[in-house]
């Protein structure tokens, strides 16, 4: 039970995660968690307000049905099969983020002092979290895709409109954390 | 129950994002700050292994279940969608530490902020709907 308890190897999570890719295209579907966003406005009745969401929302719902589970899976995950051996960070970003004033980088999956319950007492980390789900569902849109649809299927599939949109991954993420992560987080 | 399979892919795809650390945002952190090897090993074993399977699936023309060839759907034409679009999602992926599957499975393993998170992105697709048709692609 241990192998199962203790956080799984690089060269075992990525076989798996394209092993999902591949289930979905066998089952006639494809691997994009953000479409589902997409799904989601329509179902909420913004087909009524933009043609982008004029589309049949319920031949969406398996992919509403894999959301559901992927929260299911977290919870099982969390709940049942891990222990609390923290992550295994280079000590060099440890040391970083603690300066930036990070209290205990990888003891949790998420940082406390912006995505914990008593941090949502105070306004930065709200506005935080508001910015980051803008930019991600505004992003993914745009690009149509996302790290599962650009990075796993469109990579694999040898696309070059998925190496573009993967290069901007990096390109937005190598400024926000070396750039704009420092600002925010200046002690 | 023809979702049940969907529901299980999904469970799946939870659990081995959270035991593969995936989900974490210092993973991230560190994957931007080129700090650890660990994010480049998933997603480049992923890419190995997807590129794998869709190539033995174009020469042995495997079907899926609906009997049509296995294939990757194809991506639109286009550049600035994808480096402009591609750049903004970057940036929101390296401050929340989540891109879309993660920001579910998270919600799952207890960070109820995330629900504000989910929010946002669903506001930030709603807008993008809006400016569409203003915006280059």
């Amino acid at each position: 039970m241990e192998f199962i308890l203790n956080p799984w190897p690089w060269y075992i999570s990525g076989p798996l995660i394209a092993f999902v890719m591949a289930i979905l295209l066998y089952f006639g579907k494809t691997f994009g968690m953000s479409s589902s966003l997409k799904t989601m406005c329509s179902a909420l009745g913004a087909n009524k307000i933009s043609d982008f969401f004029k589309f049949n929302w319920k031949d969406q719902r398996w992919n509403l049905t894999i959301v559901l589970g992927a929260i299911i899976g977290g919870f099982i995950a969390s709940q049942y099969l891990s222990n609390d051996i923290p992550t295994d960070l280079n000590p060099t970003t440890i040391t970083e983020l603690q300066q930036m004033g990070f209290e205990n980088p990888g003891a949790t999956l998420v940082p406390n002092e912006i995505f914990s319950l008593e941090s949502l007492t105070s306004i930065k980390p709200i506005i935080l979290l508001i910015i980051g789900g803008l930019l991600v569902g505004f992003g993914t849109r745009y690009a149509s895709g996302c790290t599962s649809g650009h990075a796993i299927t469109g990579l694999s599939s040898l696309q070059k409109q998925s190496l573009i949109a993967v290069i901007g991954f990096f390109i937005g993420g190598l400024i926000m954390t070396n750039f704009i992560l420092p600002l925010i987080f200046k002690t | 129950m023809k979702y049940l399979k969907f529901l299980l892919v999904g469970i799946f795809f939870g659990i081995v994002l959270v035991k593969s650390e995936a989900v974490s945002w210092f993973r991230i952190y560190e994957m931007f700050r080129f700090q650890s090897f660990h994010m480049y090993g998933i997603i480049g074993t992923a890419i190995a292994t997807g590129l794998l399977f869709l190539q033995i699936s174009k020469r042995k023309h495997l079907k899926n279940i609906i009997g049509e060839q296995i294939d990757a759907p194809k991506k639109e034409e286009g550049f600035i969608r994808f480096i402009v679009g591609g750049s903004i999602f970057g940036l929101g992926w390296a401050l929340i530490g989540a891109c879309p599957g993660p920001m579910y499975i998270l919600l799952g393993t207890g960070i109820y902020s995330m629900i504000i998170v989910i929010i946002a992105a669903l506001l930030g697709t709603f807008i993008y709907g809006i400016l569409k048709s203003k915006l280059p692609h």
